[in-house]
């Protein structure tokens, strides 16, 4: 099948022409991923792209991205296939009266109009370019990711009724993880590893200039340094991208165009989300700003 | 090894690595050893930065082992030159100023490391660099600091840390951020303020980490030079993140710890309460069924249940503080910190010879630091003469708190069972397992140490569910695992 990359700096400006800025790395992955023709697991803290980057991919390449959302309880009804059986239970109802045999039945109710496909199945049914996105995996049981193994090692799906469903093309999968837990080796095994980090000051500054396009380029590097500086205080949640770029947002919305410590104090409540992460932050960085009013835990 | 260079097969060059990570400790499957070998077919060989992230999206599945894998990686490549190409073309273009460098860096070796500059002048040349965050001068500076300083022999057997260590004591780098902060002042690029200060002087912390890195790999890349891939592969293996062991962790090593204790903890927390959802599903609920099989004719086409009633669960953890433990003690309070900050219920306590609770402590603290300090200063621990007493400590808890025991709690003792030929009290155990649901003993000691002087693990281990050897982060995790599945 025909390669959608020709090589990483192309996989690059591609991401880039979708407003997701990558780095070497992503980049990388992304394009192996592509020429082995291996799922990508992505792990990293929340909020750093994960999901975007899947997003961005199918974007970029055209495809349609279907998503999986795992959670506790996720099971193969819901992620691979079901059979729709009070579709069933009525056709065999409606059929009593012509009294067929049980076989021509049988083979009725267990054929495709019967079944109900689930984001697995349709990825792998799909006629056109697909992006599969399995999303928070490290929230399945750890039994129910054997489910996602015949998937993602072969592109396949077996139906006891119908057979085995091969793929007729490969998707590019992303699989995220938040990390609550260690995945299996099995999985991982069959994985390209991907881990996003917090992006530097250059590159977050660069997706603050992409996302927020109106703000200028001294206050797009004044918030990635405020931010970066924030992230290393040990906090309970350090500030995502995305509350990065809120917060620029924010910055622009009040017309401030410097960051002093009055503006950080008032809009401090937009990059974290905890009472006491913005008591510790307002003490570390020495804002002198009129102490919170629900101070405490 | 050494002379693979020039003729090696790019699977020989793979192979070899494959092997240096697996002697570092690194898990490395057949299957992923295969796919980098496909890897490396879509990247060239030269482009070390893209190597390195196709070798490591391939190999190495954990973040945590990542910084091993860049140090192999970084002493394992750096034999092969960055023009050489294993399939014998001659693979030039975009390394030119990588050729410069060498050239400029022999030359400097030659003339005694810039020899004409006095250390006056190469520390204003690196601070100017560090000022202007020029990477390149940067890093011809760190090697001609390096090459000045360090005071390497050929063959000395001294490990990089002390290279490091003479290198950056020559070059006062701690005191260098302050020299950053002064010129800034002095160039009024930093306002005045505590907030613009603090943001300068992490910007600075910053790039003296950068110059530290390059630093290291500059002595790396001598030492490699000087014993080979393989005598350097040696000393540089570290123990991984996981199997440092919690007695005898460093500083730092501790505060990784501590960031990884968390996601244990929500793993444990996590599963704990998924057990609760999925382990009793609930009776039929035969009113609803009935009700819903209305729909298909009366045919129950789907069975309903009742919904299990949540339990939640409640952990009460017993922690021995003492001297003999003490390193161990830090690690159960960050242990304690994080299981409170995860789970609503967890009780603790701690003890010497006297045991006394702390669950308010953690619950008030708002980070560790202040919950350690409060546990150290207010803790009522000691009743005689402050050495461990298991079995005194373990009786005031029976007779204070053994009502408080019930089938929803599991209770976790940490310590290492050195008694000081004590009374065991052994049946406070007995006693309180039968009791709550589960009773494990966490022992920071290696199980060949146990029962040897005043140890009396085997004293306790009859009365509990489980005794686990927890030394690091592996046996932890093992710990985790197996609770959740008992």
């Amino acid at each position: 099948m025909a390669e959608r990359f020709a090589s990483v700096s192309e996989v690059l400006d591609r991401l880039r022409s979708v407003d997701y800025l990558s780095d070497a790395s992503i980049a990388g992955v992304v394009y192996l991923a592509d020429r082995l023709e291996k799922p990508v697991l992505v792990e990293g803290p929340a909020g750093v792209g994960k999901t975007e980057l899947a997003k961005a991919v199918a974007a970029t390449t055209g495809s349609r991205l279907i998503r999986l959302q795992c959670y506790e309880g996720l099971d193969e009804s819901k992620a691979i296939y079901e059979w729709n059986y009070k579709k069933q239970l009525l056709r065999i109802q409606a059929d009593r009266e012509h009294e067929r045999d049980w076989e021509t039945v049988e083979s009725d109710i267990f054929s495709e109009q019967f079944l109900l496909t689930r984001p697995l199945l349709e990825a792998i049914r799909a006629d056109e370019p697909v992006v599969l996105l399995i999303d928070e995996v490290d929230r399945v049981e750890i039994e129910t990711e054997a489910l996602l193994l015949e998937v993602l090692s072969d592109f396949q799906v077996s139906v006891p009724e119908l057979g085995t469903i091969v793929g007729k093309q490969i998707p590019i999968v992303f699989l995220t993880s938040n990390n609550t837990r260690e995945l299996s080796e099995a999985l991982k095994r069959r994985c390209l590893y991907l881990h996003i980090d917090y992006p530097d000051l250059e590159r977050e500054k660069d997706i603050v200039r992409v996302r927020v396009p109106e703000i200028d380029d001294a206050l797009a590097e004044q918030v990635a340094k405020v931010v970066g500086t924030i992230r290393n205080i040990d906090l309970k949640k350090a500030p995502s991208i995305s509350e990065t770029i809120d917060w620029a947002r924010t910055l622009l919305y009040l017309g401030r165009n410097e960051i002093t410590p009055e503006v950080l104090g008032e809009s401090l409540n937009v990059l974290l989300k905890y009472q006491t992460d913005i008591a510790k932050a307002r003490k570390e960085l020495g804002v002198d700003g009129p102490p919170a009013t629900t101070r405490g835990r | 090894m050494t002379s693979l260079a020039g003729d090696a097969t790019m699977i020989d060059v793979l192979q070899g690595f494959v092997h240096e990570l697996r002697e570092a400790g690194l898990p490395v499957s057949m299957t992923e050893n295969l796919d980098a070998m496909r890897a490396m077919e879509h990247v060239p060989f030269a482009d070390r930065d893209s190597l390195k992230s196709a070798l490591g999206s391939t190999l190495v599945k954990n973040h945590g082992h990542h910084k091993v894998f860049e140090t192999v990686f970084d002493v394992y490549f750096s034999l092969f030159g960055p023009g050489i190409n294993p399939d014998g073309d001659d693979a030039e273009g975009g390394e030119a100023s990588e050729a410069d460098f060498e050239a400029l860096r022999a030359a400097m070796d030659a003339a005694g490391a810039m020899g004409q500059v006095s250390n006056e002048e190469l520390a204003q040349m690196l601070l100017n660099a560090l000022m202007n965050m020029d990477e390149d001068q940067m890093r011809m500076l760190a090697a001609a600091a390096v090459a000045r300083f360090a005071g390497m022999e050929p063959g000395r057997p001294v490990g990089g840390a002390y290279y490091l260590y003479r290198t950056l004591r020559q070059l006062d780098a701690d005191g260098l951020v302050t020299k950053m902060m002064n010129q800034a002042r002095d160039d009024e690029s930093i306002g005045e303020g505590a907030f613009d200060e603090r943001l300068a002087r992490e910007d600075f912390e910053g790039r003296l980490k950068v110059l530290k890195e390059m630093i290291e790999a500059e002595i790396r890349r001598r030492l490699v030079a000087d014993r080979g891939v393989e005598a350097m592969a040696r000393t540089l293996r570290k123990p991984l993140p996981e199997d440092v062991d919690f007695m005898h962790a460093s500083r730092e090593e501790m505060q990784q710890l501590q960031r990884a204790i968390y996601p244990l903890t929500r793993a444990l927390a996590a599963r704990l309460a998924q057990k609760r959802r999925h382990r009793h599903r609930g009776t039929l609920d035969f009113r609803q069924t009935i009700r819903h099989s209305m729909a298909y004719g009366g045919i129950p086409a789907e069975p309903k249940f009742k919904k299990p009633r949540p339990s939640k669960p409640e952990i009460m953890v017993v922690a021995d503080i003492s001297g003999s433990v003490a390193s161990f003690a830090r690690f159960t309070l960050q242990f304690v910190y994080a299981m409170q900050s995860e789970f609503s219920k967890v009780r603790s306590w701690v003890f010497i010879d006297g045991i006394d609770e702390v669950t308010r402590f953690f619950d008030e603290a708002d980070e560790l630091a202040q919950a350690i300090q409060r546990v150290n200063t207010e803790a009522d621990v000691v009743w005689v003469d402050g050495h461990s007493d298991y079995g005194h400590a373990f009786e005031m808890w029976h007779e204070r708190h053994i009502r408080e025991v019930t089938k929803k709690s599991t209770v976790i003792v940490l310590g290492d069972a050195r008694n000081n030929y004590h009374a065991s009290q052994a049946w406070v155990l007995a006693e309180a397992r039968k009791r709550a649901r589960k009773l494990f003993w966490l022992d920071p000691e290696p199980r060949g140490y146990w029962d040897t002087g005043d140890s009396i693990v085997s004293d306790y281990a009859p009365h509990c569910d489980g005794v686990y050897e927890c030394r690091n982060l592996r046996q932890l995790s093992k710990f985790v695992a197996d609770v959740v599945e008992s």
